[in-house]
């Protein structure tokens, strides 16, 4: 009872604490000098058209690096945690169904769909909405609906990890080819520029964006895999 | 009447933001299972992404996106999209690590309540 109380008092603090950020929220008339410096600067620099993604590959990128190997790093803990040595082998519930004919023949359907529209989505990350993450996770959800339709099925562990890597590699590759033909680590502009708002346009964006999108699909085929239970 | 325009003004996309994380540490808090406890900290990190959110927005202006149309002085700022974007990702993977301790605890007997763990406690 005493507990209940304290975690409405938290709670009532907390939203007291919460409202004058609200009030706050919004009210600027302008961007701040930093940010109107990305706007003013992001298409001259980098030649991208979104400027999100021109913060988070370029001006920001070690920023993203890190953040890659955090996932990195999650995805490997998912993967010690559950293992058979720790756990035992896993037996199926018994009453595991497969999917319906409904769900098979969608997700027949839709698998090749999904990975075209994530390879879509984070290819033109530096022209639209999205980008390596948005797309990765895409192209995690056609395993999901394909792991949904068919529980027993196993994902190839060599296949995920051999694309894991190799596209990591390729990531770094390209941020250290900045430092040799450009102004240093994660630079765009090894490669040529071109025009705003084509599909080859910002330098190395698209293609360090591509390489993000295959290894965040690839980590959470991983976890989702990893958490499906089946330790065979 | 003065509640009524203070309401008004409030940012549209902060309110769900600041509702949701108070649900988030309302379920923290007060819910024993573990893969609701899971749950609860992706709410909450859903609110704090939106709050983060309506701070970079800024009334009439558009995406920061350049297509010709567009001009930079009528852009919100990038800034916490872009920040948004990380914490978003940072989020799934400590849902994700989340999961995978409450499957172990539960693996180790128990069930899915966290008041069988108390001997897990500092």
């Amino acid at each position: 009872m005493m507990r209940r109380y304290l975690v409405g008092l938290i709670l009532i603090g907390l939203a007291f604490a919460l409202f004058p950020l609200l009030r706050q929220a919004g009210v600027a008339e302008a961007p701040g000098p930093l940010a109107s410096a990305y706007l003013e600067n992001s298409a001259d620099d980098f030649g991208a058209a979104n400027v999100v993604t021109a913060i988070v590959v370029s001006y920001r990128g070690f920023d993203t690096l890190g953040e890659v190997a955090v996932l990195f790093a999650a995805t490997a803990g998912v993967g010690t945690l559950l293992t058979r040595r720790r756990l035992g082998k896993a037996v199926p519930p018994p009453g595991r169904q497969g999917g319906t004919e409904v769900l098979e023949t969608a997700s027949r359907l839709l698998a090749g769909l999904l990975i075209m529209f994530g390879a879509y989505i984070f290819i033109h990350g530096h022209l639209t909405p999205g980008g390596g993450f948005q797309g990765g996770v895409v192209v995690a959800v056609a395993l999901l609906l394909g792991l949904l339709a068919k529980p027993d099925a196993q994902v190839s562990h060599r296949v995920m990890t051999t694309l894991e890597s190799l596209s990591g590699a390729v990531y770094v590759g390209l941020g250290l080819l900045g430092i040799v033909l450009a102004g240093g680590f994660l630079d765009p502009r090894a490669l040529p520029l071109g025009v705003v708002g084509q599909l080859f346009s910002a330098g190395s964006i698209p293609l360090i964006y591509s390489m993000i999108g295959l290894k965040v699909g690839a980590e959470l085929s991983g976890i989702i895999d990893a958490l499906k239970g089946d330790r065979s | 009447m003065k509640l009524a325009a203070i309401l008004v003004h409030l940012n549209p996309v902060a309110i769900p933001g600041a509702l949701l994380i108070l649900i988030g540490l309302w379920g923290i808090l007060a819910r024993q299972n573990l893969f609701k406890i899971a749950v609860a900290f992706s709410i909450l990190g859903t609110g704090v992404n939106l709050v983060i959110l309506s701070v970079g927005y800024i009334r009439g202006r558009t995406a920061p996106i350049l297509d010709g149309e567009a001009a930079v002085a009528s852009m919100t700022d990038p800034v916490p999209q872009a920040l948004v974007l990380t914490a978003i990702v940072i989020g799934l993977a400590v849902t994700a690590l989340l999961l995978s301790y409450a499957v172990r605890l539960r693996s180790g007997g128990g069930g899915s309540s966290i008041e069988v763990h108390g001997d897990e406690k500092w």
